[in-house]
């Protein structure tokens, strides 16, 4: 990192730099344009094994998102496609499976956010359009007429024409920009944690039905010791989450076991187990002056079965598509004709968000309600799959005519 | 049969004042030049297909216009003239008010653009030949216009691409740009003068005297759904075209 002197002019500076801000900018590189990306964290650490048990389901748009950057050959060998989804009423006989004809096109495939990152870091390192700066802290964001710059804490100056917010759910980009936030709290929180099992998932997500919310396990590859693996997300009531965090690992695991009983056999954690709120957040309007949020910055949903980064995917696709049309007739890229067509069609998006959003609603809110649920499920697993498959199968029904030409095939 | 010798005053002094009075707003997406934001990505994307047409560029690359000249004639503050040096064009704008030549050189340099920007007649300013000659919405505030077309045509360079928009003279242009837009605020008033529109085949006749062939009109349309857009159907409210030396 060079020490208090101007930087190169970039097209884009791009605040952030997990799973959505490096995909873009190796989206906005394929395309011709520059980037400086800044992460507070150390690489190092985001990528060490155990760092964190996270895991995204990966839509077929975004897989081909992946494809079209060129990172489908680094991914292909981590995926773990999904077959089937499994769901029960607690450990009640009567299981239903979903599990879709060939012409349904496939129901995604599981990655830790582990492999996610070392393919995109490992291609954000290869890629000389992409200035990477991590660990770096900014300590001070200008949005001006002609161009926007950060600087960070060691006093380099990085600028740009366009600033992207890609930190997450508390972008301190947006919350410098004045922009509010819808938000609404469902007082429950998902425990994320890589599970070790004996027996195999068989590519089957499980859901496991409590009067507190679902029991999810969502199939893995093999770890490296060939022990079998899934991620968990449990979702339990916020006033018991402080509880079950202070577990110790055998009494965690002793939690599980009681709820999927012996579906798996023995079990074990892979990671540390962590937290997150069940909410869903919107900000008010995700462009500014020659600013655009992404991401979760500008909508972060329950993280159940890592819905939230296929909707960050498609805000990359939409915001590399409007600023590669806008670039190749001339327009700077933080233009606010090109930031006024990113808001336009992301919030076309919005349907699909409220209606994921209030299917989750449904079915986490509602504590004794669950057989009504799993009746829905039984429906052909329409009503239950919608948040799934919304995002996991392509936009079918005019809402494909929506979708960023990167997330195509 | 353009006139090298055109001594002939094209600017109205009313209309340079006109749009002077506006300048300092001119860069404002939000502001009263809202309109001609909005219009820029519709007139950009006919000039990049028409540039990729006439010289057979790749489509896809950021710098169609490298190592080639562009004049843009009646550049106000320069909304056309970036586009063009992003483009990878050497740039000169003319305009006839000060103020926003003033107001253009003010905004290239703060974006480390480099633009040649003219105040005055074109006439003037002993520019020389341009691979590209645009001009955008002036032909209907110019009082010879067939003066203004020979003068265009004297700088265009062999085989050279000139392209031009301007509104219909119709009813429809009249009820919305001059009537409606105006009165709303859309369009600052006193901008258009329905008569001075040009009809398509006039501009053709206008071209043709001066040695220039006319390509086919695309219309330049508004709707509620998609906004401004182009259309290969509807001509009736503004329409831009390309120009190129005859046979």
């Amino acid at each position: 990192m060079s020490d208090g002197h101007m930087s190169d002019r970039r097209d884009l500076l791009i605040l952030g730099g997990g799973l959505v801000g490096m995909t873009l900018a190796l989206a906005a590189a394929r395309k011709g344009m520059s980037s400086h990306v800044v992460d507070m964290a150390d690489p190092a650490s985001l990528t060490a094994d155990g760092f964190d048990g996270r895991a995204s389901a990966i839509s077929t748009a975004s897989w081909n998102l992946f494809t079209n950057i060129g990172l489908a050959d680094r991914l292909e060998p981590h995926g773990c496609p999904i077959d089937a989804i499994a769901v029960l009423d607690q450990l009640k006989p009567g299981r239903i499976d979903f599990r879709p004809e060939p012409h349904e096109g496939s129901l995604g495939r599981m990655y830790s956010n582990r492999e996610l990152r070392l393919a995109l870091f490992g291609a954000a390192r290869e890629e000389p359009l992409i200035a990477w700066h991590a660990p770096a802290k900014v300590v001070e964001r200008v949005r001006d007429e002609h161009r926007v710059s950060a600087r960070l804490e060691d006093g380099t100056m990085l600028e740009a024409s366009l600033m992207i917010a890609a930190e997450g759910r508390r972008s301190p980009t947006r919350e410098d920009a004045g922009i509010k936030l819808a938000h609404w709290d469902y007082s429950h929180r998902a425990m994320i944690a890589g599970l070790d099992h004996e027996k195999p998932h068989g590519n089957v997500a499980w859901e496991i039905f409590y009067p507190a919310g679902p029991f999810a396990l969502l199939p893995m590859l093999d770890g490296p010791d060939g022990r079998h693996r899934s991620a968990l997300v449990w979702t339990v009531a916020e006033k018991d989450a402080a509880g079950v965090l202070a577990l110790s690992e055998r009494a965690f695991l002793a939690e599980c076991y009681k709820r999927m009983g012996d579906l798996f056999g023995e079990l074990s954690l892979n990671s540390r187990v962590s937290s997150y709120p069940l909410s869903y957040q919107r900000a008010a309007h995700i462009t500014e002056k020659r600013l655009a949020l992404v991401g979760d910055a500008a909508h972060g949903i329950h993280p159940i079965a890592g819905q939230g980064l296929n909707l960050g995917l498609r805000d990359v696709g939409a915001l590399v598509e409007v600023l590669a049309d806008g670039m190749r007739i001339g327009l700077d890229p933080g233009d606010a004709q090109i930031l006024a067509r990113y808001e336009k069609w992301r919030s076309v998006d919005n349907f699909t968000v409220a209606a994921a959003t209030d299917a989750i609603t449904r079915l986490f809110g509602m504590p004794g309600r669950i057989p009504s649920a799993i009746r829905r499920f039984g429906m052909g697993g329409v009503q239950r799959l919608s948040p799934l498959k919304k995002f996991f199968m392509d936009e079918a029904r005019g809402m494909s005519g929506a979708l960023p030409e990167l997330l195509r095939a | 049969m353009a006139n090298a010798t055109v001594a002939t005053e094209t600017i109205r002094a009313s209309e340079a004042a006109h749009f002077g009075a506006l300048a300092r707003e001119w860069w404002d997406p939000k502001g009263s030049s809202a309109m001609l934001h909005k219009l820029n990505p519709v007139r950009l994307g006919f000039i990049r297909d028409a540039v990729d047409f006439h010289w057979g560029g790749d489509t896809a690359g950021v710098r169609p216009l490298a190592g080639k000249r562009a004049l843009d004639i009646g550049c106000g503050a320069g909304l056309l003239c970036e586009p063009l040096a992003r483009l990878g064009a050497a740039v000169t704008g003319v305009d006839a008010a000060a103020e926003s030549i003033a107001v253009a050189r003010d905004h290239a340099a703060g974006g480390g653009l480099a633009i040649d920007y003219r105040a005055g007649e074109l006439a003037a300013q002993a520019l020389g030949r341009f691979d590209l000659v645009t001009s955008m919405e002036v032909i209907e505030h110019v009082a010879d216009k067939p003066a203004f077309i020979a003068e265009l045509a004297r700088h265009l360079a062999p085989g050279g691409l000139m392209v031009l928009s301007t509104p219909n003279r119709t009813p429809q242009a009249k009820l919305l740009l001059v009537e409606a837009a105006e009165r709303i605020g859309m369009v600052p008033r006193g901008t258009h003068h329905w008569a001075d529109f040009v009809t398509p085949d006039e501009l053709l006749e206008l071209l043709a005297d001066a040695g220039l062939a006319m390509g086919e009109p695309m219309g330049i349309a508004f709707s509620p759904m998609k906004g401004l857009h182009l259309s290969t159907g509807d001509l009736s409210l503004n329409y831009i075209v390309t120009a190129t030396a005859q046979g």
